[in-house]
């Protein structure tokens, strides 16, 4: 069954489809949902598509706000990720989130969901969306081992991190106009503990999978030919930015360090002014004001540091990751447009072997099977003929796929520069503004103090008096 | 009392032996001074300009590199702005020389300090090496503010050695060395013998040797933390340069965030580069509090003077109690104390009567100079802590203003470094805002 693959990307194909087939197309879902499973891999990345309704009114209409605030009109979805919990078995102890969904979307049963969910299963939705669209950018999970810093995986602040990381990744999707259309995503939003499992396993099997990645190797290998230029230039810029994203990840990780050092030594020294203030008398008031501000100054830093650390240090360390994505991403579509490539190639190869004039070989071939020579060389021809047909059929569909690959691509890059850009830009922001925050109110503690000495009757106004 | 308005060369022209008596009237005729506004510093510029780099043989006959600094002086006369100030150089060991006079000629007052010879307390930025120009130029102002702070002292603006130093070149040396100060010094071992066992000292002086120890505690830990602090600080902002070197980078690959970037680049260098003169600023309040420090010193210097003094008292009042007791015991014929006489007359036979009266007659003359060091020690205690005290009030005036300015200016500088905050932040994040 061939449908008409509508992408909103798409520059050969209609970009709209009239809303009551957009309506058949929803209630359709499930069932092309189920028969990803039972088809062969390889088409998947297809079929998917027929499942979608990015071009519905709806979707393009969040398509053109997905810039702006989350909260704007058209979104119909909201999740939030919260209350950790930590579960002890005999086996193992792990921790379960809370996966709170709000929804009027009609392919949900209800309006309200709430479940609880692991990171293995968040990390299987990951690994479905990508497999089902292997072009697409899908937003990083944070990672699975902690890399440097903490200790423990039950430490307070990384399961905090780690919950934060994950409300933005159910976000993200839940905003892709696409990947939110996932049965899996709708799975995982909505189905009971033991529901999950169950339907974890359906689906291509370990060795299906298998197969898939030792084509994707061998693709890798074989490199691709013609890569169109648009890509290439993404690549650049993909190994330009994970480069400066690195580097600003180190940077900024760096100043929390310094800053915190910071803090420890002017924690320490406020102390020795109180502790001078103790020897005097007529500059104790002032050694005591001027230990106070200190204080002052030191929580004021701590805010400070606990802002960055919460709110740029996250961002930046998601966009790394998200290099990375991307990196694998180009390498996927590589690996598309390899395949039909060397498919290809096969074609060229078969078609100069049925035109070649080899009688002596058809003879040879013939006469050993005690054939005529002119029947040989025609079975021979036949053969060849069906084998170029079949040939063609595939590299057909793969050239679909490699369209469909690339388009999706490119829509998605457009989405996703958006999104970085809005992503960086805000955090950039919040942090100029905390630290502009930061500084008025340590000149507000220092002026305070500067008023408290000038009110006073001056006495180093005429430093001629006698005593 | 001289109400003299001349130039205070009087009593000290080449000659330090001060009798108190002398001493007393230095005393009331600088309070004049004070009160007509006329110690040197009123009537002479003296600064200290320049420094410069000479190579000499030092007194190993070893080539050195040393540091000289420029004096120069002019009279505070509207007349004579336009006239170029006269000058000489001088080495900081000659500084040292100086001070070393001053403080035995003038053990009672609180002598102000001099800057580190070598650089202590420190922090990473600043090197500690000597030939280094930052810490030459401090050293500079250092010497500078002790040259104003012993013109304006009302005792010792009126030193001669004092005035030599500051005007003539040649000869200053052996001149100084001919007042003979060095033998009149207190040997070390001498003024702590009399710190262990002096009896009675002036309770006051007990406490200010206390304040001085807790003092020199408190500021040394004080400067050591902000030492760190300032260290600290330099890492935090030069670590965002390396924002405005990346951002410069990315900006080249991006489109729309180009310029927001690059703009916020700069901005993220300024800071970078607005740390430096915040610490500089901050090293000017660290030596204001270091110039106290090595005041303690000083305080410490009058305390053990003070110390000494009451402990000759003693021991010549002691002494005295002896001869009388010897007296009376030769007069009545009873022996009290044990003595080697006593036991030899007890063994050998009593003295005659000529011999009891020669030995009274030493021992009266004994008394009588014993009662007139007495007097004279008890005096000479008297005068030093009458003088050291009023010295004392002076200094703890001086400190506490100093110290309250000192503090003030801290935390003017804590503002300004804040508004620097404010400005670099702001624009940052406008640039952010174009991104």
């Amino acid at each position: 069954m061939s449908r008409t693959i509508d992408a909103v990307v798409s520059p050969t194909q209609t970009n709209t489809i009239p809303a009551d087939i957009s309506g058949q197309m929803l209630d359709l879902d499930e069932d092309d949902d189920l028969e990803v499973f039972s088809k062969d891999l390889t088409l998947a990345d297809g079929n998917m598509f027929n499942a979608s309704m990015p071009t519905s009114p709806g979707s393009m209409v969040n398509q053109c706000k997905f810039e702006e605030d989350e909260e704007s009109d058209s979104k119909d979805i909201f999740i939030t990720v919260d209350n950790p919990e930590s579960h002890v078995t005999a086996i193992e102890t792990f921790i379960t989130y809370r996966v709170l969904t709000k929804t009027t979307r009609s392919e949900f049963d209800n309006s309200e969901y709430e479940v609880r969910r692991r990171y293995q299963d968040f990390l299987w939705l990951k690994g479905k969306l990508e497999d089902a669209h292997s072009t697409l950018i899908v937003h990083p999970l944070p990672e699975k081992f902690v890399v440097k810093g903490m200790v423990e995986r039950f430490n307070g602040d990384f399961i905090e991190t780690r919950r934060k990381a994950l409300h933005k990744f159910l976000n993200r999707v839940a905003d892709h106009p696409i990947l939110s259309c996932s049965e899996d995503f709708k799975v995982f939003l909505s189905a009971q503990a033991w529901e999950l499992t169950t339907y974890k396993k359906q689906g291509p099997g370990f060795l299906s999978r298998m197969g898939e990645t030792v084509r994707a190797v061998a693709n890798s290998v074989r490199g691709v030919k013609n890569r169109p230029e648009e890509f290439t230039a993404i690549q650049e810029y993909v190994e330009d930015f994970s480069n400066k994203i690195g580097s600003l990840d180190k940077v900024t990780q760096r100043i929390v360090k310094e800053q915190k050092e910071y803090l420890e030594e002017l924690k320490e020294y406020g102390p020795t002014y109180t502790l001078w203030s103790g020897s005097e008398e007529e500059l104790a008031e002032q050694l005591k004001g001027v230990a106070g501000c200190i204080e002052r100054c030191c929580k004021e830093t701590e805010e400070q540091v606990g802002h960055l650390s919460d709110t740029l240090v996250p961002v930046l360390h998601e966009y790394v990751l998200c290099a990375e994505t991307l990196k694998a991403v180009l390498r996927r579509r590589d690996n598309i447009q390899a395949e039909f490539e060397a498919k290809n190639e096969a074609l060229a190869t078969k078609k100069v072997d049925r035109d070649a004039e080899s009688s002596d070989l058809g003879f040879v071939w013939g006469s050993l099977l005690g054939k005529n020579p002119e029947e040989a060389r025609h079975q021979r021809q036949e053969r060849l003929d069906g084998e170029i047909e079949e040939l063609k059929e595939e590299i057909d569909k793969l050239e679909d796929r490699v369209e469909w690959a690339n388009n999706a691509l490119k829509g998605d890059w457009g989405r996703w520069q958006r999104s970085m850009r809005g992503d960086l830009k805000s955090a950039f922001l919040s942090t100029a503004e905390k630290n502009v925050d930061y500084y008025e109110k340590c000149l507000a503690v220092w002026e305070t103090f500067l008023l408290s000495q000038r009110t006073e009757p001056s006495e180093e106004t005429d430093r001629d008096n006698t005593p | 009392m001289m109400a003299d308005s001349g130039p205070k060369e009087v009593a000290v022209i080449g000659n330090t032996e001060l009798t108190s008596a002398e001493l007393d009237n230095n005393i009331i005729n600088t309070m004049v001074e004070i009160e007509k506004g006329t110690s040197l510093l009123r009537k002479m510029e003296i600064s200290v300009a320049e420094a410069e780099k000479r190579t000499g043989k030092n007194t190993v006959n070893m080539q050195e590199i040393y540091t000289v600094y420029l004096i120069e002086t002019r009279p505070v006369d509207a007349l004579t702005e336009g006239i170029t100030p006269d000058s000489l150089w001088r080495r900081y060991s000659e500084f040292e020389l100086l001070r070393n006079y001053l403080l035995v000629t003038y053990p009672f007052v609180v002598v102000a300090p001099l800057p580190e010879k070598r650089a202590e307390i420190v922090w990473h930025k600043l090197s500690a090496d000597n030939m280094d120009p930052d810490f030459v130029e401090r050293r500079r102002v250092g010497l500078e503010n002790f040259l104003h702070r012993v013109a304006s002292h009302p005792v010792l603006c009126n030193d001669n050695i004092f005035y030599i130093f500051l005007t003539e070149d040649k000869d200053w040396k052996e001149m100084v060395y001919e007042t003979g100060f060095q033998a009149k010094a207190d040997s070390r071992l001498k003024a702590v013998n009399a710190a262990f066992r002096v009896k009675n000292p002036d309770g006051r002086f007990t406490e200010l040797k206390h304040y001085s120890d807790e003092l020199q505690t408190v500021l040394s830990q004080l400067l050591r933390v902000r030492a760190r602090v300032a260290d600290r600080l330099y890492g935090v902002y030069k670590v965002h340069g390396n924002y405005g070197r990346v951002f410069s980078e990315w900006s080249a690959i991006e489109k729309e965030m180009g310029d927001g970037l690059q703009s916020a680049g700069h901005h993220m260098d300024a800071y970078a580069a607005s740390v430096d003169d915040i610490l500089e600023e901050e090293e000017h309040y660290a030596d204001q509090l270091k110039e106290y420090l090595f005041y303690t010193d000083a305080l410490r210097a009058v305390c053990r003077k003070h110390e000494l003094t009451q402990f000759e008292l003693e021991m010549v009042a002691l002494d005295l109690a002896c001869k009388k007791q010897q007296k009376e015991e030769l007069v009545t014929g009873t022996v009290r104390t044990f003595s080697l006489k006593g036991m030899t007359s007890k063994l050998f036979g009593q003295e005659t009567a000529e011999q009891r009266e020669a030995k009274l007659q030493v021992l009266e003359q004994q008394l009588k100079e014993g009662e007139e060091a007495v007097k004279e020690k008890n005096t000479e205690t008297d005068e030093f802590v009458k003088t050291a005290w009023v010295d004392i009030e002076r200094f703890k005036d001086q400190k506490d203003r100093d110290l309250k300015e000192a503090l003030i200016s801290y935390a003017v500088m804590q503002i300004s470094m804040c508004k620097k905050g404010i400005q670099v932040w702001t624009n940052a994040k406008e640039c952010f805002n174009k991104m």
